[in-house]
C-alpha cells in the first residue's frame, strides 16, 4: 500500500487513488460547513473555533464571495482555499468580460470542480484539501442553487448538505429535517443543522444568507445569538410538550 | 522561428515552473509561427495592402420592431490585384473589378438564431464564422443554455483582435436574436466592437447608407423593412462597381432567421424604373429606290 500513494498519478492494484483519499481526510478534520437551499434565500454556516483574544476575526473570514451573486464556504486547507477561490474569483471576471453576462452557479461550480480534478491528474503535484459548498442564484432565470465539490473533482446540486468535521451526523439530521423553507425558517434550519455538532452561541458560528436582492450578508454575533437563542427556546418548549400529554395521562 | 508573445493579455502567468502545464489550457494565449522574411514590418505591409481592396460588398443590416433586417450583394471581385494585367482594356480610367462570381453567399448561417455578413476576405469571413458557430455550439452544450449575440460577437472580436495587424481582412456584423431581444454587433479585423441599430459594411455602403438613413425608421413593418432593405443594396450596386449579382434579404426574428428574398438587382432595376414606351414622333418608312 505503502508504495501507491506516492505519485499522484498511481492508481492502487484496488483502484484507489491514496493521494484523494488523503485529501478527503484533510478534509473531514476541516470545521463543520453547513449549506441550506431555501426557495428564496440560501443559507452558508461554518464552524469557527475560539479566536485567540488578540486575532482580529474578521481576517479569518470562512465565507467569501466569488461574485455579486456566488459564494463559497469550504471545509479543509484554507491555504489551498485561498489559492481556489483567487482562481474562480479571476475566472468570474474573465466570463463577464467575454461572454457580457454573469457567470451561472453550475458554471464556475464546473470549473472548481475541473481544476480540483486537475491537480490529481498531474505530476509533482498534490490535490486540493479541501471540499467547497457554493451557493448562489442563477443571474437569467433567479432559481437559487447549492453545490459541493470535492477533492476528486466530483460536483453535485444539493438541497442541503454538509462538509468536514462530523458532516455525516448534519447530513443524517437534515435527512430527517428538511423541507422546503423561505426567509428566516431557512437560516433556522441551517443553525439547527450546525448545532448539532457546534457549541451553540454566537462566537462558535459564522452564518451568512444569500438572498437575490441583497447578494450576500454576513450575520452579526448578536443576530446569531438571537437566533440561537430562538432555537433553544422552540427546543425547550418541544420537549416540555413531549412531556405534559404524558404526566396528563399518569 | 519568431513566435509572438501575447503574454501581456494573460490573465496571471504561472505561479511556479511546474504548473506551467496545468495552466496552458487555462491561461494560454494564442500565437503561431511567423513566417522568415528578410523585412517582417514591410512584408506585414504589404500583405495588408494587397487584402485592403478587396472589400468590395455591400451589406447592411438594422434593427426594429420585429428583429433584425440583414441584407447583402453576392459578387465577389477580387480588386485591382488582378486587373493589373487587363489595364490596357481600361480606356476610360476607372477602376475595372474582375467579376470573379456573381453568386457568393455574403450572409452566414452561424446558428438558427444568429447570422455573419461578409465584408473583406472571403475566405477570412467564412472561416472565422465558422468557426464562431463552433465555439456558439460549445457554448450552448457546457451551459445548457444559447449564448447571447453579445457573447459571440465579443468572442469573435477577441480572436479577431488577436490576429491583429497579421493581415486578416474582415468587416463583419453579427445579428441575431437572444433573451435580451434583438442584438446587432459590427466587428472588425482590427479589432473593433461596436453596438448599434443601423450598419452598413463594404466599398457600397456610402450609398446604401443614404437610402436606408432617410427610409428608416422603428416601427416598419417587415414587408416594409425587407423593402427598405433590398432598395438600399440595389442602389450601391447601381452605383458601385464592385457590388451587383443577387439582393438577399434575411430577417432575424424571435424564432430565428429566415431567407425572405433574393432578387438579381438588374431585374430589380427595370421593375424601379420600367421602361417608357417612347411616343413616336416619325416613322421610319421604307423608300423605294426609284
Amino acid at each position: 500500500m505503502a508504495r501507491y500513494d506516492r505519485a499522484i498519478t498511481v492508481f492502487s492494484p484496488d483502484g484507489h487513488l491514496f493521494q484523494v483519499e488523503y485529501a478527503l481526510e484533510a478534509v473531514r478534520k476541516g470545521n463543520a460547513a453547513v449549506g441550506v437551499r431555501g426557495s428564496d434565500t440560501i443559507v452558508l454556516a461554518v464552524e469557527k473555533k475560539s479566536t485567540p483574544k488578540l486575532q482580529d476575526s474578521r481576517s479569518v473570514r470562512k465565507i467569501v464571495n466569488l461574485d455579486n451573486h456566488i459564494a463559497l464556504a469550504c471545509a479543509g486547507l484554507k491555504a489551498d482555499a485561498r489559492v481556489l477561490i483567487n482562481r474562480a474569483r479571476i475566472e468570474c471576471q474573465s466570463y463577464r468580460l467575454t461572454i457580457e453576462d454573469p457567470v451561472t452557479v453550475e458554471y464556475i461550480t464546473r470549473y472548481i470542480a475541473g481544476l480540483q480534478q486537475k491537480y490529481t491528474q498531474s505530476g509533482g503535484v498534490r490535490p486540493f484539501g479541501l471540499s467547497t459548498l457554493i451557493i448562489g442564484f442563477d443571474p437569467h432565470t433567479g432559481t437559487p442553487a447549492l453545490y459541493q465539490t470535492d477533492p476528486s473533482g466530483t460536483f453535485s446540486s444539493w438541497k442541503a448538505n454538509a462538509t468536514g468535521r462530523n458532516s455525516n451526523s448534519i447530513r443524517e439530521f437534515l435527512e430527517k429535517n428538511y423541507t422546503e423553507t423561505s426567509g428566516q425558517e431557512t437560516v433556522k434550519l441551517a443553525i439547527r443543522a450546525l448545532l448539532e455538532v457546534v457549541e451553540s452561541g454566537g462566537k462558535n458560528i459564522e452564518v451568512a444568507v444569500m438572498t437575490k436582492e441583497q447578494g450576500l450578508r454576513q450575520l452579526e454575533e448578536a443576530e446569531i445569538d438571537a437566533i440561537v437563542a430562538d432555537i433553544e427556546a422552540e427546543k425547550a418548549a418541544a420537549e416540555a410538550a413531549k412531556k405534559a400529554p404524558a404526566t396528563k395521562e399518569s | 522561428m519568431m513566435k509572438i508573445d501575447f503574454s501581456g493579455l494573460d490573465p496571471s502567468l504561472p505561479v511556479k515552473g511546474n504548473a506551467e502545464d496545468l495552466d496552458d489550457e487555462i491561461l494560454a494565449a494564442p500565437s503561431f509561427k511567423l513566417p522568415v522574411t528578410v523585412d517582417f514590418d514591410g512584408f506585414q505591409k504589404a500583405a495588408v495592402q494587397m487584402v485592403k481592396p478587396a472589400k468590395g460588398t455591400t451589406t447592411l443590416a438594422f434593427i426594429f420592431k420585429h428583429g433584425v433586417m440583414v441584407a447583402a450583394d453576392s459578387r465577389a471581385s477580387m480588386g485591382g490585384y488582378i486587373c493589373k494585367a487587363l489595364l490596357i482594356l481600361n480606356l476610360y480610367k476607372i477602376n475595372l473589378y474582375l467579376a470573379a462570381s456573381q453568386s457568393v453567399k455574403k450572409i452566414i448561417e452561424i446558428n438558427p438564431y444568429m447570422l455573419g455578413t461578409m465584408a473583406g476576405g472571403a475566405a477570412d469571413c467564412q472561416f472565422w464564422h465558422r468557426n464562431l458557430g463552433i465555439k456558439c455550439r460549445l457554448h450552448e452544450l457546457a451551459n445548457k443554455r444559447r449564448i447571447s449575440v453579445a457573447g459571440a460577437s465579443k468572442l469573435l472580436a477577441n480572436i479577431l483582435y488577436s490576429y491583429r495587424g497579421m493581415g486578416l481582412s474582415v468587416g463583419t456584423m453579427i445579428a441575431g436574436y437572444d433573451e435580451s431581444g434583438a442584438g446587432l454587433y459590427y466587428v472588425d479585423s482590427e479589432g473593433g466592437r461596436l453596438k448599434g441599430t443601423r450598419f452598413s459594411v463594404g466599398s457600397g455602403s456610402p450609398y446604401a447608407y443614404g437610402v436606408l438613413d432617410s427610409g428608416y425608421s422603428f416601427d416598419l413593418s417587415v414587408e416594409d423593412a425587407a423593402e427598405l432593405a433590398r432598395r438600399a443594396i440595389y442602389h450601391a450596386t447601381f452605383r458601385d462597381g464592385a457590388s451587383g449579382g443577387v439582393a438577399s434579404v434575411y430577417h432575424v426574428g424571435p424564432g430565428g432567421w429566415k431567407k425572405l428574398s433574393g432578387d438579381d438587382v438588374g431585374e430589380m432595376h427595370y421593375s424601379y424604373y420600367p421602361i417608357e414606351p417612347t411616343t413616336v414622333e416619325q416613322e421610319m418608312a421604307d423608300v423605294r429606290i426609284a
